[in-house]
């Protein structure tokens, strides 16, 4: 039976739904989410909109009706190019894109990201901020060699030698990172961000 | 002369290179000058806000900070790529709309000595300076070698027009200042009604195929409508547009070769410079065919079909940009 | 020590609304006691002080007890302020020695804590009854009123109630901006759910206004200034220059024939189709002359052509003619100005001004007319290919917080309108893209329900974007309109020929100017604000100023003419009284302390303040005084007092709230 039965206020912080979690999470005044007039305006400006389990709509929907697993464990989030499109065009101003980034955070946090079709997404962006955090710039030749080694490595061997080829050739891929000056300063102020974020509730 | 802090980022200091340089060797034309923000740090792109909300935020407050520290014409950071310049306003709005927010961030740019006030600093797009603290006359008149003949489709992007926080600049589905620039150089602008539309971002790492479909789309609008280069203003683009042509036409079956520049290239070649100091050859597409289209005299407009008898009227266009 | 009044004090339970947080036992007990030495010889409460039981304790008190002032706490006085007035006057006490003082609005109705609530209202009770101390009886003044009637708009809001006042024998002035009478239900073809044609019913209108005995028609005429009071208005109305004598001109309509100056019509066309520079909006016009548009005439550009006088056989044509100010003295006036259509090129996405075959609403409603400028053929901007496939879409520019916040009514039902008659017309497919059907009144659903059944796909889908961007070969050359169908969750692209946007009504927009120049106000959404939005829908704030139709708010026609009827009775209501009771309350200057400085004088609202030279002070019309209070506190000689508003009445007020007069101190 796929009957959804309305869930007890379960182990979330502070006795709060799934709903008001999602928006103290969410930066900026108020996101707006319970104003969802389910319009599909969002659903249909998504340029991957066709590829997700569940439109931004739908997956409002879901918050409501408390479904936490379902909805963190969809691609809906990791298929969100943040174009924004949604977002300008919402005639409730929701912040839709926002709230895409924290149901992220909230997926990786909470154990779901590896469930979806976009389970390697998690880890491209993984990746990158190792680099950010070691060097405080992004390291591309590095960042794709890891990632595609890790989860494409067919893809690898034919973007090495094709595309990634003509960009080495052409000058624009460093083969080594660049590390900025002052990289203690900035590992302290990252430090000091992870604690207080309190492994991932801002609480905002 | 205008000064302005200058914020690269991470694609302008080898990916995108050309567009560092060829906006360097530009500025002056444009009485520009730009002082780069002392030991900035990536913005973080679309990827660390995807992990962990307070450092993401940090990540980009320092640069802020450092900026604001720095004090160039009334607090203005212009950023060339469009994703740092969506990370470093959206960071200085949100900070602005939640106190808690803007404490917490700042109890982490405390632990490395920096605190940054919302507001204090002007986020721009070098696209936005150009055309509106610059001015289109004062490009005129600049130009020394008009690109008639040139068939550009301007392509923005998202980032730059979406999401529109504080009366954004320029319209968020039909944007027309780069469309304006281009004629002002002596480009014939092509309609290209996909102009604002998204290149994928980094869709091609997590899943080709619906970026392909978006770079598919984007191209093959671009050539519908004649264009012999599509401008672009945002190093992301640029790459999407450009490195991944080749694996469209293989998925699609097309045959594209359209080259993908720059807008601040194609102004340098405009102001008189030469195709090496712009780099052109940089591109994986090669841009040389098509800006072998330039004339040096404008081509006679084409005879505007006579309207029929029964042709209805159209309302009139909104004032562009 | 002047002899103490003899005062009632009346607390109201409210139900719960005020004895769930406020202590009315208590008050009252406290009431008899503590301001038993300021006057309150009775004090008590009860469940509900404006029912009848309530009034007869008032009025048995005032008989029994000798009482000459009264205090009622209960609701705001905006609700039952007439009501207690007319007990004490029932019981032979003037009623403007009884004060209402709002401990429900001011007290129960914002406050949680009932100890700080009670507290509150026993203060507020106390300023209430300081106050009453210094009230006088009043009498209200009586002015006559003028029978004749003005009617601003000659839409059918305007045409219904113009009709209904004249047809009972009074005199209307209608003033319309536009050549002809007939507004927005002109332009339409067919009208839902009954799909009668709009001109067929509403001409028949048209030309008995046009030929009405007691009815004035200003066409090509807009009011200028407004004076005056309800019942005596002098209002200045500009009637442009047609340059036309109406006396000589038969309605031949060889000038319009002859013009050589072809120009796009904007108004009436919607843009889609032209008109000359010497027109009649509509063959059906009332009246049937037409007006020479001076901006784009050669003869007022260049001094040549004259083709219309050349060729006037009635010799009808004269370019020396002038604006004529014509003043109208009237007893009331009812606004029905309309609305004006949302600017859809500012949605674009929806590619309308960019896209050829996106259309307007109402350029669709022409294009449908059988006397538009395709003569009624769904064709697309070229003017000849029929469409295959139609998408329409509804809650253009409404429901929208970028754009307006509200749901425009009617756009469903004239969605389902427009669906119809393109099936009808085309046999094209035909795709209605809608957040909610909104289908709510007789035989609406009805409606929804016959187009259900001709096929026509209903797509519950808010449109993404129209777009001219193709990626199939199906999309070449077409409009493709993207959204997400809910019904089943998928994101469809729909190729079509032709886009029909049902945009949203918007209040006019000089809708500011026109209230300020009535003394009316505007909503937060431009719309004219109602007397009451559920129990005074036709009736404003400003005695004798009455509004109906679509400036009141976005409806149909049902409801527009439902308006002008009701607004008619209203003012054929006064018309029979033939005299009015006005509100004594206003304010008076006293000569001795006027300084003559004339700050009030550009200060009133209402323009009641006149200068009298000889005197050398200001004047104060009681008539036109609303008795707002603004020239009391501007004037800096204090030489201004309001009756019921005196000084001295609200300075006991505030002496009364700070319990001040409490026999013992009281601890704050």
């Amino acid at each position: 039976m796929n009957r959804i039965v309305n869930q007890p206020r379960g182990p979330t912080t502070q006795g709060r739904t799934f709903s008001e979690e999602v928006i103290a999470q969410t930066p900026g005044d108020d996101p707006r989410l319970s104003m969802c007039l389910q319009c599909g305006t969002c659903g249909g400006s998504c340029p991957s909109g066709a590829d997700m389990d569940y439109s931004p709509r739908e997956l409002f929907a879901m918050i409501d009706a408390d479904m936490r697993g379902e909805v963190l464990s969809s691609n809906t989030p990791w298929y969100c190019v943040s174009c924004y499109y949604c977002m300008v065009r919402c005639p409730q101003d929701i912040h839709i894109t926002d709230i895409m980034y924290t149901l992220k955070r909230m997926a990786i946090q909470e154990g779901f990201s590896q469930e979806s079709n976009a389970k390697d997404a998690p880890d491209f962006s993984e990746t990158f901020i190792d680099f950010v955090e070691n060097y405080g710039r992004s390291f591309e030749l590095g960042l794709a060699t890891l990632y595609h080694l890790r989860h494409h490595p067919m893809n690898a061997m034919r973007m090495a030698t094709g595309m990634g080829f003509d960009l080495f050739r052409r000058g624009r891929m460093n083969l080594l990172p660049t590390r900025i000056d002052n990289i203690d300063q900035l590992q302290a102020i990252l430090a000091e961000a992870k604690a207080i974020g309190g492994n991932g509730d801002a609480n905002l | 002369m205008q000064t302005y802090s200058y914020y690269p980022g991470c694609a302008l200091e080898r990916n995108a290179a050309v567009y560092h340089d060829s906006l360097m060797a530009v500025a002056e034309s444009l009485d520009l000058t730009f002082t780069e923000v002392e030991d900035w740090n990536c913005c973080g792109a679309t990827e660390y806000i995807t992990i962990d909300l307070i450092p993401a935020y940090a990540l980009v407050g320092r640069n802020l900070a450092l900026a604001a520290e720095q004090n160039c014409n009334g607090r203005s950071l212009v950023a060339p790529c469009s994703a740092c310049f969506l990370n470093l306003k959206k960071t200085d709005h949100y900070l602005a709309q939640s106190p808690e927010l803007n404490r917490q961030v700042n109890q982490a740019l405390a632990a490395g000595g920096l605190h940054y006030d919302p507001g204090s600093v002007h986020v721009k797009h070098l696209l936005e300076i150009v055309a509106e603290d610059v001015g289109f006359e004062k490009v005129a008149r600049a130009v020394k070698r008009p690109l008639y003949g040139l068939k550009v489709a301007p392509y923005y992007g998202c980032l730059i027009v979406r999401p529109a926080f504080d009366g954004t600049f320029d319209d968020a589905e039909q944007p027309s200042s780069l469309d304006v620039l281009m004629r002002t150089i002596g480009a014939e602008v092509v309609d290209f009604p996909a102009k604002a539309q998204c290149c994928g971002g980094h869709m091609t790492q997590i899943s080709e195929e619906v970026a392909l479909h978006l770079i598919h789309q984007l191209l093959k609008n671009a050539v519908d409508h004649g264009a012999d280069v599509i401008a672009a203003i945002c190093p992301m683009c640029q790459l999407n547009l450009d490195a991944y042509q080749d694996a469209v036409n293989k998925h699609y079956g097309t045959d594209f070769h359209i080259p993908i520049l720059y807008f601040t290239q194609l102004l340098g070649l405009a102001f008189g410079f030469g195709e090496a100091t712009m780099g052109i050859g940089q591109e994986l597409v090669d841009a040389r065919p098509a800006l072998a289209n330039i004339q040096s005299k404008p081509l006679k407009p084409p005879r505007r079909k006579r309207p029929s008898k029964k042709e209805l009227p159209m309302p009139p266009k909104l004032q562009e940009v | 020590m002047m002899p103490q009044e003899r005062i009632g004090v009346y607390i109201c339970h409210c139900g719960s609304n005020i004895a769930g947080t406020v202590d009315v036992e208590e008050l009252s007990s406290w009431a008899g006691e503590a301001l038993r030495h300021r006057g309150v010889v009775v004090a008590r409460d009860y469940k509900f002080m404006c029912s009848s039981l309530g009034q007869d304790l008032i009025a048995k008190d005032i008989k029994e007890d000798k009482l000459t002032r009264v205090v009622v706490a209960a609701c705001s006085p905006h609700l039952h302020e007439a009501t207690f007035r007319k007990a004490c006057a029932d019981a032979g006490l003037n009623p403007y020695l009884c004060e209402l003082v709002s401990i429900r609005e001011q007290v129960s109705w914002v406050h949680t804590d009932k100890v700080a609530a009670t507290a509150k209202a026993k203060a507020v009770i106390s300023g209430g009854v300081e106050r009453v101390i210094h009230h006088e009886p009043l009498e209200p003044m009586s002015v006559p009123i003028n029978p004749a009637t003005l009617v601003v708009g000659g839409g059918i809001a305007g045409i219904q109630a113009a009709m209904e006042i004249a047809d009972s024998g009074f005199h209307v002035y209608l003033v319309e901006r536009e050549p002809s009478i007939g507004g927005h239900m002109a332009q339409f073809d067919k009208t839902f759910p009954t799909l009668d044609c709009a001109a067929c019913i509403l001409t028949p209108k048209m030309v008995s206004i046009g030929s009405h005995p007691h009815v004035t028609l200003l066409t090509y005429s807009e009011v200028e200034q407004v004076d005056g009071y309800v019942g005596n208005f002098s209002v200045r109305v500009r009637k442009k220059a047609s340059y036309v004598n109406h006396d000589v001109c038969t309605g031949c309509s060889i000038c319009e024939e002859k013009c050589p100056k072809k120009v796009v019509d904007s108004v009436f066309e919607a843009g889609l189709g032209y008109r000359k520079a010497i027109y009649r909006p509509f063959p059906q016009a009332v009246p049937k002359y037409p007006v020479i548009d001076a901006e784009n005439c050669i003869y007022f550009d260049t001094g040549k052509c004259k083709a219309c006088e050349i060729h006037c056989e009635a010799g009808a044509i004269d370019f020396e003619q002038e604006d004529q100010i014509i003043e109208l003295n009237v007893g009331n006036i009812i606004l029905a100005t309309g609305y004006d259509l949302f600017d859809a090129r500012r949605e674009t996405q929806y590619g309308y001004g960019r896209l050829a075959n996106v259309f307007t609403s109402l350029e669709f409603e022409r294009l449908t007319n059988a006397a538009g400028p395709t003569n009624g053929e769904i064709v697309l901007r070229d003017g000849e290919t029929k469409p295959k496939a139609v998408g329409i879409i509804h809650c253009v520019g409404s429901r929208d917080r970028k754009f307006n916040n509200y749901c425009s009514v009617i756009c469903c039902m004239q969605s389902l309108k427009f669906a119809h008659l393109v099936k009808e017309r085309t046999g094209a497919e035909v795709y209605n893209f809608y957040i909610d059907m909104r289908t709510a009144y007789k035989e609406y659903d009805e409606f929804y329900q016959r187009v259900l059944s001709e096929g026509v796909h209903f797509i519950r889908g808010r449109v993404a974007e129209v777009t001219d961007v193709s990626n199939t070969p199906e999309e070449e050359e077409r409009l493709v309109i993207q959204t997400e169908d809910t019904r089943m969750g998928k994101q469809r692209r729909i190729p079509v020929d032709m886009v029909i946007l049902s945009a949203a009504l918007e209040p006019r927009h000089d809708s500011d100017e026109i209230a300020h120049m009535f003394g009316i106000s505007c909503s937060v959404n431009g719309w004219f604000i109602e007397k009451h939005p559920k129990l005074d829908p036709v009736a404003t704030m400003t005695e004798g100023i009455f509004i109906a139709g679509c400036a009141q708010g976005p409806k149909d026609i049902p409801s527009t003419v439902t308006q002008g009827a009701a607004a008619a009775a209203r003012v054929l209501g006064r018309i029979q009284q033939k005299e009015l009771a006005l509100e004594p309350i206003r304010a008076e200057v006293t000569e001795a302390l006027c300084s003559g400085c004339r700050i009030c004088n550009n200060l009133c609202p209402y323009h009641a303040i006149t200068f009298d030279e000889a005197k050398e002070v200001s004047v104060i019309n009681a008539a036109l005084c609303q008795g707002c209070g603004t020239c009391v506190a501007a004037c800096p000689s204090n030489a201004i007092s309001g009756t019921q508003f005196s000084n001295e009445q609200v300075m006991a007020q505030l002496e009364g709230l700070l319990m001040l007069n409490m026999a013992e101190p009281v601890l704050a």
